[in-house]
């Protein structure tokens, strides 16, 4: 069945990735072992805020096998991990960061200490032996107390402030003029990425040439940081992403051990090895999410929006990892969600406690905004006495206002928020799905009409000079037919899980006349075509999708050159059809991309004067705008009034990300997106108590969401594309979970409202909602 | 390895012979002793399931198995599912139905379901969502999972209602 305009494009193609995952066969990074590797265990602080005042390794280098006990003092490093946001204008009070803690551990789970040897069992045993004396420090947890003058994180900089940052215009006229203003206090806490694959990497380094793997979803930045901290240059170093178990974010990092293996293969000349184990994922894995929020929002008796000011207080945690002060900002580029506003204000301020360092975790920024926002829209309908949906209705940006410059900044590139809307309202009918049941629960629905940045790119808007991302954000591609018409694509995004392989090969396929199946897409190795700069941001497909749909384009330019020459026509005068590139008006003489290939490669004369041989284009593609995907997402819950239990019965999306290339993969996008947020909504945080210890340091402690808690979901789409790139794709793999919690959180605001509790914070565990209720007096079933 | 123990063990059909530590994890016999890298850690704790295989006909989590545990044991291991070259219908079901993403779950979860099916062969989405919540997927919300094991079921129950083949797949002999 085809959703789309093409062959290929818009077909629910099977997977070309899955065969040999399927039966075993994937190649993840712990699946690889080396000759005479050697194997690495890191010993983490079991304090939050210590000085190290010994280590004492006798006893684990006595033990067979082991080739090194390294501590932070031993390794020499041309410089420490990288911050990767400077902003123009604003300065961000970074510390020294190194992949050993070299005189105070700052968080539990800051690696002091790594011993490599030949076996893994016995480098773990071995790591148990080394003896580190810890003199403890104060230690400060809570965001707000670090700000208040509570215990400093780093003595040197003097401060627990890390960052002031600020986007948009004069709110405070826009809520003085307000009839109504309201204001909310979220905490929207601590989250893990927890992908079920841990993050792992070997290092050799072999005769002045290193190769890397890594579970990572940026081989190329790894490359050029590698190059940097080891003092090397990049073309010795190889950098390769094997099959990636998922990331989220979580790898999106330059991290420490990356960088120390490197240091250790070179040091001990033997290639050496890490495998991250859940409890250490947990601890020193970089976490997401973790802000308190002001959010003062003000509007018209009638219900038109004038102005929207949220103040945030994000947590750094311990140090400044890759993004981790830029992700907050993302959420303030589309703080004015789908909405018009007077004006709109987003405050951020930056701070450390002594907890794991947080960075993107899928969404990074914009799940946190959009909560705020759409629950917020929902707490002034309740004050407004205007039913949520039709509020939403009253303010949504018209789709005639395409593009349309909002008050901070941004140019969203189209949108239709009304039919998204309405398209949710013919799955879902809010009178059938609220009230008490049967049983005595109390059944709510809640919406959330979002819309998000992806396609992260362009470079024009997020460079040194002006976001302040020390990178480009371009995407590259190289797209190369071989001497017998197959094809091999070769992209610069980093896929692990999304499905690229396929997706790619659609809009290749479609492009050349050949079937997908002849097309190998190449990825995460740095030695293998261009440089290119990962996966992450929803930002695959409408920046590396259309790099190789324009590298694709230059393939096709050439061959009908080629054709042309051969069938004496003009090479505007030759179509692709029916797989044959072909004279317009006499199909019967075409010529297969095969065909076309042996021309190229084998040409005997059979070239235009002056064209070059082969047949392969590179495309390095940096959009003129970021895109906007936006979409209406319906949750019902049901709550038990006697244990707070929340359960989720049914979830409603409609998205819109453009035209679709494979449906399949968008469907597994919004699903799994979709959980990720009800797992924060209702199940998962990262816990501290007030000593700093971490109280959610494995998968029985940390809750992330079974088969058993969840629903299966309704989906439907509206198509609109973006005028951004040419296959209109505005990308989708966050989507879910930027809707989700606002939908989740609303929708058990709206089923406890008739008893009560009109503001509750995530996470909606049974712990907080039965206490909110109880605060009501209590209800029974 | 001074108190190192002899271990047999048939794997997917074939005898293997291994001395171990006594204290070596099933799932590390599997990948590191014997190469079979498609059964995967994910935890530390028993929570996740990707190390989800088959002993004598019965789903255990492999990482909380000893190798010595396993000794004349019968271990069925995701590569040891399709019959040569045809996918077992779970693997075809969840390849059908977009069942898996990132993959690193995918075999666990395709033994738990293996399981779940020989035990109920005709689950409920209810039943199939309480079966496999011994095994977490990240990526796919579950919702393709569900529909990949619906679609094993019926795959295997219009299987069964098929006349049997001619003759029965070859058994692999013990003794490698």
């Amino acid at each position: 069945m085809s959703e789309g305009n093409g062959t290929h494009v818009g077909q629910r193609m099977r997977r070309k990735e899955d065969p040999p995952l399927l039966q075993g066969k994937g190649n993840y990074i712990d699946d690889i072992a080396l000759p005479g590797m050697l194997f690495a265990a890191f010993v983490r602080s079991p304090e939050a805020h210590a000085r190290i005042t010994s280590i004492d390794a006798s006893a684990a280098l006595a033990r067979d096998g082991v080739h090194a006990v390294l501590a932070g003092n031993d390794v020499d490093l041309e410089a420490g991990l990288p911050l990767a946001w400077v902003p123009p204008g604003v300065e961000i009070k970074a510390p020294e960061h190194w992949p050993l803690a070299k005189e105070v551990a700052k968080h539990v789970g800051d690696p002091v200490a790594v011993v490599i040897g030949s076996d893994k069992y016995a480098v773990v045993d071995a790591a148990e032996d080394v003896l580190i004396e810890y003199d403890p420090l104060p230690v400060v947890v809570d965001i707000e107390a670090a700000l208040e003058g509570g215990p400093l994180v780093h003595d040197d900089l003097g401060t627990n402030r890390v960052h002031d940052w600020s986007l948009g215009g004069d709110v405070e006229s826009a809520l003085g003029a307000a009839e109504v203003v309201i204001e909310r206090r979220f905490v929207n806490h601590r989250t893990a990425g927890a992908p079920i694959e841990p993050r792992g990497v070997i290092a050799d380094y072999r005769a002045g040439d290193l190769t890397v793997w890594s579970s990572t979803q940026i081989p190329n930045f790894l490359r050029i940081f590698l190059a940097v901290q080891l003092g090397m240059t990049e073309d010795r170093i190889r950098v390769i992403a094997p099959d990636v178990g998922g990331a989220f974010g979580s790898k999106l990092q330059i991290y420490g051990e990356e960088i120390l293996l490197a240091w250790c293969s070179r040091k001990l000349g033997r290639p050496v090895k890490w495998t991250e184990t859940r409890s250490e994922n947990m601890a020193a894995t970089h976490h997401g999410r973790d802000q308190i929020a002001y959010v003062k929002m003000g509007a018209s008796r009638d219900g038109r929006f004038a102005g929207l000011h949220v103040r945030i207080i994000a947590d750094m945690g311990a140090y400044a990892m890759f993004l981790g002060p830029l992700i907050p900002s993302l959420g303030a580029f589309v703080m004015p969600g789908c909405y018009r506003w007077d004006a709109v204000r987003t405050d951020i301020t930056g701070v450390y406690t002594n907890k794991m360092g947080t960075d993107a975790i899928r969404g990074a920024g914009r799940p946190e905004a959009t909560h705020y926002i759409e629950v917020m829209v929902d707490q002034m309908a309740a004050e407004l006495g205007i039913d949520g949906v039709e509020l939403r209705r009253r303010n949504f940006i018209p789709k005639e206002e395409f593009p349309y410059d909002t008050p901070v900044g941004m140019t969203y590139d189209s949108g239709d928020y009304q039919a998204t809307l309405a398209k949710l309202l013919e799955h879902v009918d809010p009178a059938q799905e609220r009230g008490r049941t049967a049983d005595g629960k109390l059944r709510g629905i809640g919406f959330s009409t979002w819309t998000e940045i992806c396609g992260l790119a362009p470079s024009r808007a997020t460079g040194p000079a002006t976001l302040g991302v020390q990178a480009g954000l371009w995407e590259s591609a190289l797209v190369r037919v071989q001497v017998t018409g197959s094809v091999t694509v070769y992209t610069g995004t980093s896929p692990h899980g999304q499905g690229l392989e396929t997706a790619f090969a659609q809009i290749v396929a479609d492009r050349l006349g050949v079937d997908p199946q002849q097309i190998n897409v190449m990825h995460g190795d740095t030695s293998q075509g261009p440089q290119g700069l990962g996966t992450y941001g929803s930002r695959s497909l409408a920046v590396g999708g259309e790099a190789i749909a324009r590298a694709t384009e230059k393939v096709v330019a050439k061959a009908r050159e080629i054709v042309a020459h051969k069938l004496e026509a003009a090479p505007e005068d030759i179509e692709l059809r029916d797989g044959k590139f072909s004279v317009k008006g006499s199909p019967g003489s075409g010529m297969s991309l095969a065909e076309v290939a042996g021309l190229a490669y084998i040409p005997e004369g059979n070239l235009p004067e002056g064209m070059e041989p082969g047949l392969e284009q590179t495309a390095f593609y940096d959009p003129d705008n970021f895109t906007f995907p936006f979409g209406a997402h319906a949750a019902v819950v049901e709550v038990d009034p006697e244990t707070g239990k929340v359960d989720l019965v049914r979830y409603v999306a409609v998205d819109d990300c453009g035209p679709p290339i494979n449906p399949n993969l968008i469907d597994g996008q919004i699903h799994g997106g979709i959980v990720h947020a009800v797992g924060q909504a209702l199940f998962e945080q990262m816990a501290y108590d007030e000593d700093g210890q971490l109280l959610t340091g494995s998968f029985v402690s940390y809750a992330l969401p079974s088969a058993a808690e969840l629903p299966s979901f309704e989906l439907d789409r509206t198509i609109t594309p973006s005028p951004v790139n040419s296959l209109g794709v505005k990308g989708v793999g966050e989507a879910g979970t930027i809707a989700a919690s606002a939908a989740v959180t609303n929708a058990v605001i709206d089923a406890l409202r008739p008893v009560g509790v009109d503001f509750i914070n995530m996470p909606l565990t049974p712990m907080r909602v039965w206490g909110a209720l109880q605060e009501k007096g209590g209800v029974t079933a | 390895m001074a108190d190192a123990v002899r271990v047999s063990v048939i794997v997917n059909g074939r005898l293997q012979e291994a001395t171990v530590e006594p204290r070596l994890l099933l799932v590390h016999l599997l990948r590191d002793t014997l190469g079979l890298t498609g059964t995967h850690v994910g935890c530390d704790t028993s929570n996740c399931g990707a190390c989800t295989i088959h002993m004598d006909g019965e789903s255990v989590k492999s990482c909380t198995v000893l190798a010595v545990q396993a000794d004349g044991a019968e271990v069925t291991t995701i590569e040891g599912l399709a019959q040569g070259t045809e996918l077992h219908p779970l693997q075809e079901g969840f390849w059908a139905e977009h069942g898996l993403q990132c993959g690193y779950c995918t075999p666990g979860m395709i033994m738990a379901a293996a399981d779940l099916l020989e035990r109920n062969p005709d689950p409920s989405e209810e039943e199939i969502r309480h079966g496999l919540a011994g095994n977490l997927c990240r990526c796919t919300g579950y919702h393709n999972i569900v529909k990949a094991v619906q679609h094993a079921a019926k795959a295997q129950a219009a299987g069964a209602e098929a006349p049997a083949p001619a003759t029965a797949p070859e058994r692999v002999e013990a003794g490698a």
